[in-house]
């Protein structure tokens, strides 16, 4: 079937199986390579994406839902559309070591995002809280928590300019 | 061109770039042209006889190319997967090592054994085929646990493995440790299990390989830690390709934590087939499908006993220990619950006599190999358990007996009864650093809070060391190794002085590329931004052994300084030439060659720029270029360790442990870049964590089967599981590798789990609860206390 969305800004149409999972028509049609799929029981998070901005994850949705939204992958994340300037969030992430092998970044990024966007002022509980859906093995979360914090910060300053 | 950053700076890591933007390059990430799915259909039971095949109506289904089995493998007279350790018994025995065919012949020994291989066009294809093969088992009782493998009447894995026993191995004096329990005021003994674990690195595990019959060349990416060591075992002792014919890709790796330093029976089977499909093919493992063949972790059951004088020092100490083996012999498979376990038995204390005795015991269950930390945090485990235990019945202050049987700083080095000598250390220098960062003082007070809140507070302690940089390559031969664990790095300055560095160890998100560059900008004085480092591509990459056991810095990190030594070394000479001086008379210092006691001086650029354009050149007795190579074999292992201070808080309602406070002060050698270095300790601490309170491999005993066989079942630590931790450094520095660094990358893996666990019995103590096995779930904690005298309040 026919599917016309809005990705990363441009408008886009493919033609895919109904029971495509989007994370599978990101990576494999469309080659966008970073979202993720580290598990197959909606765990791990690796594979989050905005649709219509909210975070969701892509492992679980299928194609069709895509049809006249919006969605938004790591790779279209910046700091201004269009610019290769990075968004905050990222800046945030590798100012203070969020990251480390790098396989559970794009979908910790994008819960990041999502959680500075809906609560502004983001307390270290509500950050942690609000990972629960992203496993990262690297890291102990602590520079991730540490990380979001800043992003928030950085997108609220970002905000008011 | 930016700056010189150099060793003990936090310069942000190179790497992050392609990874916060989603431009990493994984291995399921590769697309090759004309490439096909490959999928594995593995026994869904634990142990049965393999009956026969039947292919025909999966090479029937659409999209169907192949369908490959262990008859197939046999016909192509392929070996079995090596394993690289070869241990013995106290009589020089070797170990039992029955073949590890990489698709299954005659007889599946675990839930996940590989019985075929079939590619298809697509993924889905490949899995509906899959679906179709018809496999006539004979289904036989399994045994997963150590002590129900060694019983008489117990089901055999191997026709020639008697009681399933590999190998009965032992280290130490018994005799000595005989006599010393005779003489002893008092006897602790602790009877633990140290429970099985998944290492699930986020990346799942993946391969695609491609053979060019123009070139006669095989090429495989796989998700690997050591390429080059995939490349030798695969090419040289199971397929039988030339090395110069098969090159090995580890690309960008999302984790590895030991469980992709093994060669697979994946990587063999897919790279076999692409010749026979003469298509590019690609598998690439869900989570569940890792459950049940990514190599598990850890696995013993221990009795253990520790003699103690009348003042509470130790005379002696005596451990038996069952180790799991899984199915079959893994790469490092035996070496880990022996040579990385016994010999850490010594801990940071000056117990004079020490005993371990080790069975090694096949079952029907994923083969066990090293995860992070490798034997070594289960020693730490038994040891720091029985040193709270013993000073809990001799009532003799926990920090107290510590202080009393540690080595102190001026005994290094220190010889061990247990094979070990360490070089350099300050473990009660680590320990007053912690107790002082964990605020224990005031310890008192926050229970007293706790307590009127209806929880039970405890404080624990873990005081350990490690064994890393593996490894002295005699040392290791004289253990089991097969082979040698040195390292190698090239540096290779280009003709404007820029650097790029080939290495042989792996980086899977431990920041080597920021780390060696680092260390490359210190020694040449080049600037940061133009170093690059590269690492895992057999075609690229001279030689390595790769990253695991806390190895790349202390071994891959010293061969990098060895061959910038040579580079400067070489630049001298092409300098004293360019400068009319005499070769001892050039001086290297800040990126400059210059005269002794002249004005007269070449930068770093124009040595290179001369190097590589030798028109002014002695060329009769200086060859042009500005290439080195090293290779570095340490000469012992290193010695990192330190004091972990875990604070927990039981909810008696519940049987819920929250830890509530971390604090690890840490001896890690000289530190390159601490934010790096604070990084491996938190997300080791973490891993430990997990083992201490989450996570837990079950199968059931009949059947085989992986009861824990998803992230939905096996519970990984989350954010919300974590306070902020606190982490210092309390070096001494290394006093055998050129920088001297220990390494850091298991220490908090390794130091952890007791200093949990510990909290978590102090804080039930006043209940009479003197042990408690990991992981410390709210179900088993809140069965103990409805066992225990007196659960109703909080004292």
């Amino acid at each position: 079937m026919q599917i016309s969305f809005t990705l990363n800004g441009r408008p886009t149409t493919v033609d895919a199986e109904p029971a495509t999972l989007v994370a599978e028509l990101l990576r494999e049609r469309l080659n966008l390579t970073g979202t993720h799929i580290g598990c197959d029981t909606s765990q791990c998070g690796a594979c989050v994406v905005h649709l219509n901005g909210l975070p969701v994850k892509s492992c679980t949705l299928l194609a069709p839902a895509l049809d006249g939204a919006t969605l938004l992958t790591i790779e279209g994340l910046q700091g201004v559309p269009g610019s290769n300037q990075m968004h905050p969030m990222q800046e945030a992430f590798r100012e203070h070591h969020g990251l480390q092998c790098g396989f559970c970044t794009p979908g910790m990024l994008m819960t990041a995002v999502a959680l500075a966007t809906e609560k502004p002022d983001l307390t270290e509980a509500d950050v942690r809280h609000g990972l629960e859906g992203n496993i990262c093995r690297c890291t102990g979360y602590q520079n991730i928590v540490v990380s979001v914090m800043a992003g928030a910060v950085a997108m609220n300053a970002a905000k008011g300019e | 061109m930016g700056n010189v950053i150099g060793i003990g700076a936090s310069p942000k890591r190179k790497e992050d770039q392609r990874f916060l933007t989603g431009r990493g390059n994984y291995v399921s990430d590769i697309k090759r042209p004309g490439m096909t799915a490959g999928v594995f259909v593995r026994s869904p039971h634990g142990h049965a006889m393999l009956r026969g095949v039947d292919k025909s109506a999966a090479l029937a289904s659409p999209g169907v190319i192949a369908v490959l089995t262990g008859e197939d493998a046999a016909a192509d007279k392929l070996g079995s997967l090596p394993c690289g350790w070869g241990i013995s018994d106290a009589k020089g025995v070797p170990m039992k090592e029955p073949p590890f065919p990489m698709l299954a012949q005659g007889k599946v020994r675990f839930v996940g054994d590989m019985v075929a291989f079939v590619i298809a066009e697509t993924p889905a294809q490949a899995s509906a085929a899959a679906e179709l093969l018809t496999v006539d088992y004979e289904v036989l009782p399994s045994v997963v646990g150590v002590l129900e493998a060694v019983r008489p009447g117990a089901p055999q894995l191997f026709d020639d493995v008697p009681n399933n026993i590999c190998c009965d191995w032992e280290l130490g004096d018994k005799a000595a440790v005989e006599t010393a329990f005779r003489k002893a005021a008092h006897v602790a003994k602790l009877s633990l299990v140290n429970n099985r674990l998944i290492g699930n690195p986020m990346e799942p595990r993946a391969a695609i390989a491609e053979y060019e019959p123009g070139t006669d060349r095989f090429t495989l990416w796989t998700t690997s830690q050591f390429p080059h060591v995939v490349r030798l075992l695969m090419g040289a002792l199971v397929l039988n390709i030339p090395q110069h014919k098969l090159r090995v890709v580890a690309p960008d790796v999302g984790g590895g934590f030991g469980v992709k330093q093994f060669h697979y029976g994946e990587e063999a089977v897919i790279t076999w087939a692409a010749k026979r499909v003469m298509r590019p093919i690609k598998w690439v493992a869900s989570r569940s499908e890792g459950y049940v063949s990514d190599r598990h972790g850890r696995d013993h059951v221990t009795e253990a006993e520790l003699a103690l004088d009348e003042t509470g020092k130790f005379l002696a100490f005596r451990v038996n220990t069952l180790a799991n083996m899984g199915g079959y012999l893994s790469t490092f498979g035996p070496n880990i619950p022996t040579n990385l376990y016994g010999p850490l038995l010594g801990g940071v204390y000056t117990t004079p006599a020490i005993y371990c005795n080790v069975k090694v015991v096949f079952t029907n269950t994923v083969p066990v190999d090293a995860y992070r930390g490798a034997g070594r945090p289960e020693a730490t485990f038994v040891l720091e358990r029985i040193v709270d235990v013993a000073a809990a019945e001799m009532g003799i202050d926990r920090v107290e007996i510590r202080r009393r049987n540690m080595i102190p700083k001026e005994a290094y080095p220190y010889q061990t009864p247990v094979l070990v000598q360490y070089d350099s250390g300050d473990p009660m220098g680590c320990l007053d650093g912690a107790l002082v960062a964990a605020d224990v003082k005031n310890f008192g007070i926050r229970k007293a809070e706790s307590a009127r809140r209806g929880k039970f507070r405890g404080l624990g302690y873990s005081t350990y060391v490690e064994a890393c940089g593996l490894a002295p390559s005699r040392f290791a031969g004289r253990l089991g190794a097969r082979g040698g664990l040195y390292e190698s790095a090239t540096v290779r300055v280009h003709p404007t002085g820029q650097v790029t560095v080939m290495i042989g160890t792996h980086n899977h998100g431990q920041g080597h590329e920021t780390t060696f560059a680092q260390i490359v900008s210190e020694k040449l004085g080049v600037a940061f931004d133009n170093v690059d480092i590269v690492f895992g591509d057999t075609d690229r990459v001279q030689f390595g052994m790769g990253t695991y056991g806390s190895r790349s810095l202390v071994v891959g990190g010293a061969a990098l300084s060895k061959a910038t030594d040579k580079v400067v070394a070489k630049g001298k000479k092409i300098a004293a030439h360019l400068l009319e001086a005499a070769e001892v008379d050039i001086q290297f210092e800040a990126g400059k060659f210059s005269v002794a006691g002249t004005d007269r001086a070449k930068t770093f650029e124009e040595i290179a720029g001369a190097a590589y354009v030798p028109h002014d050149y002695p060329l009769e007795v200086l060859e042009p270029g500005l290439e080195e190579q090293a290779y570095y074999d340490p000469v012992n292992f290193t010695y990192p360790g330190g004091c972990h201070i875990a604070e927990v808080e039981v909810d008696p309602e519940t049987g819920t442990v929250t830890l509530v406070n971390y604090t690890a002060v840490d001896d890690v050698g000289t530190v390159i870049n601490p934010m790096i270095v604070e990084g491996q300790l938190h997300g080791g601490i973490v891993q430990g964590v997990g083992q201490a309170l989450y996570e837990n491999a079950v199968y059931d005993e009949g059947s085989g089967q992986l009861l824990s066989g998803s992230l939905m079942d096996y519970c990984m630590p989350r954010a919300d599981h974590m306070p902020m931790m606190k982490i210092a450094t309390h070096s001494t520095l290394c006093t055998h590798t050129p920088m001297g660094v220990k390494g850091c990358g298991e220490v908090g893996t390794i130091g952890s789990p007791a200093a949990i666990i510990n909290a978590v019995v102090d804080a039930l103590s006043h209940l009479g609860v003197t042990h408690v096995d990991m992981p410390a779930t709210p179900n088993r904690i809140w069965r103990l206390l409805q066992n225990a005298s007196l659960p109703v309040a909080a004292e």
